[in-house]
């Protein structure tokens, strides 16, 4: 198994160590060549969605990246990835990939005074440390979409299909039950 | 809870990794930076070449005009205090700033001591030239360290030898059997515990980004193949012909700075580059400022 990274701009080398530490193979995606690789799932991380939002589209990775999440490749985003795939953001009038049949809101705990951690439930796999960092959460989700996580009556994870989106940061975390959830799907798609 | 503020704090900076992070003195240059891929901006009433050629004492911006830049971006913003000035960050604190830069751009207000960066719920970034000084800073809580440079002159080399000096420290740090360790964190003046976690991790705990002099494409990619794991420029935007470009050729390079075909293209017509003054030619050295 092979999963590309988008290494753009963010914390990209935390989901590289996490998934090399669960035995799956990774590398860096930082241009157009880079897409024509072969991999099975793709990790967009957190950052900041302007940023790999630009860079996506001025390195002509854009269309190309939506096009390989439609057709049905399994993708992790995290935080800034979670803003990538959502198809509206709620107080930007950016949106960029727009896979997800998700509606975020960006910076929505405010400023890095409001970044927090936590403990709570990721589906039915128990409770697991959850890291927000100016984070964003989904205000709606479609129909289709499972919400996977909620932290204070918010929607922080949530899965559509192939796509899997989380608020927080796992990576940042020892705890690997959501990188080992991905892998799964990666395994066995839907 | 102090740990736990200073991990959420450490990994702000994470996020910023791979990004650029660019000096403004205006909303509307704050937008300008943020169009052009800026992580994060630095909010100050000038730039390090204009403090530089103002003279006299530089300290904290108006919180009113931060306030403005916080208005118009939605991207992290940072702001600078003098050394050891402990007030002007609780004044930062308090209009809740994401970052603060404890920066030796401005005059000192404190020729000694440091701020204890713990007793703080918003993060700081320090400048360091050396391992010993990065590993200080940590140690009074800063959440990101960043190289000194020297500010407003558009000269690389002072940043290029704060980070080999820092990646040779800590390759030599790590080669170390243990029992020397005890020794080399008194030689280094930091406590025994950062110099077992540099010895085991082959890094800093915290992000290290560059800064200081970066004034091209090229000048951020050669930061990022030294080690930096993100890059801050200062001066070199906003004192060039043309700063959209120039900072988006920037930020760009940050990315693909491993890919010469990219950058040779980055580097085209940007435009007149801030003129720059040789380190060796100006009297006032801000690199020597808090150790």
């Amino acid at each position: 198994m092979k999963i590309g990274i988008l290494a753009l701009q963010g914390a990209f080398a935390e989901h590289e160590k996490m998934l090399g530490s669960l035995g799956a193979e990774t590398f860096e995606i930082r241009q157009k060549h880079d897409l024509r690789r072969r991999f099975d799932g793709l990790i967009i991380p957190g950052g900041e969605s302007t940023v790999q939002g630009k860079l996506l589209a001025e390195l002509g990775m854009l269309d190309d990246v939506k096009s390989a999440i439609e057709s049905g490749l399994p993708t992790f985003g995290t935080c800034a990835g979670l803003l990538l795939m959502a198809k509206k953001i709620e107080n930007d009038s950016r949106a960029y990939l727009k896979t997800m049949d998700i509606t975020a809101v960006r910076n929505a705990y405010g400023r890095q005074l409001g970044s927090f951690s936590t403990v709570a439930a990721f589906g039915s796999l128990g409770d697991i440390p959850m890291t927000f960092i100016r984070a964003p959460y989904i205000s709606e989700a479609g129909e289709g979409v499972e919400i996977l996580s909620e932290v204070g009556g918010r929607i922080v994870a949530a899965r559509q299909k192939n796509m899997l989106a989380a608020a927080f940061h796992p990576e940042l975390t020892d705890n690997t039950t959501v990188h080992r959830y991905f892998i799964d799907m990666v395994k066995n798609p839907r | 809870m102090i740990n736990e503020r200073f991990e959420l704090n450490k990994n702000l900076a994470q996020m910023l990794k791979g990004g650029v992070i660019m000096d403004v003195t205006t909303p509307e240059q704050a937008k300008i930076a943020e169009a052009a891929g800026a992580c994060a901006v630095m909010a100050l009433e000038r730039i390090p070449a204009d403090i530089r050629a103002a003279g006299g004492v530089s300290r904290m911006s108006d919180p009113k005009m931060i306030k403005g830049i916080q208005d118009a971006v939605s991207i992290p913003v940072m702001a600078k205090c003098r050394i050891g000035h402990i007030a002007e960050a609780r004044i930062l604190e308090a209009i809740e700033i994401d970052y603060i830069d404890e920066s030796e751009v401005l005059s000192p207000a404190d020729d000694k001591y440091h701020i204890d960066k713990t007793a703080f719920k918003v993060p700081f970034v320090c400048g360091a030239r050396d391992l010993g000084e990065a590993l200080r800073r940590i140690n009074e809580g800063a959440a990101m360290i960043r190289t000194k440079g020297e500010p407003g002159t558009g000269d690389v080399v002072q940043a290029v030898r704060h980070m080999r000096i820092m990646q040779a420290e800590i390759r030599r740090l790590g080669s170390l059997s243990p029992d020397e360790l005890f020794d080399a964190a008194k030689d280094l003046g930091v406590p025994y515990e950062l110099a077992l976690y540099v010895h085991e991790n082959k890094k800093l705990p915290v992000v290290n980004f560059a800064a200081g002099g970066v004034a091209t494409p090229a000048d951020a990619a050669l930061m990022m193949m030294l080690g930096a794991e993100g890059v801050f420029v200062g001066s070199g935007i906003f004192k060039s012909g043309d700063p959209e470009k120039r900072a988006a050729a920037i930020v760009k390079a940050v990315t693909n700075f491993e890919d010469a075909a990219v950058l040779a293209e980055l580097s085209e017509d940007l435009g007149e580059a801030m003129v720059g003054i040789n380190a060796q030619e100006i009297e006032l050295i801000m690199e020597e400022r808090g150790k």
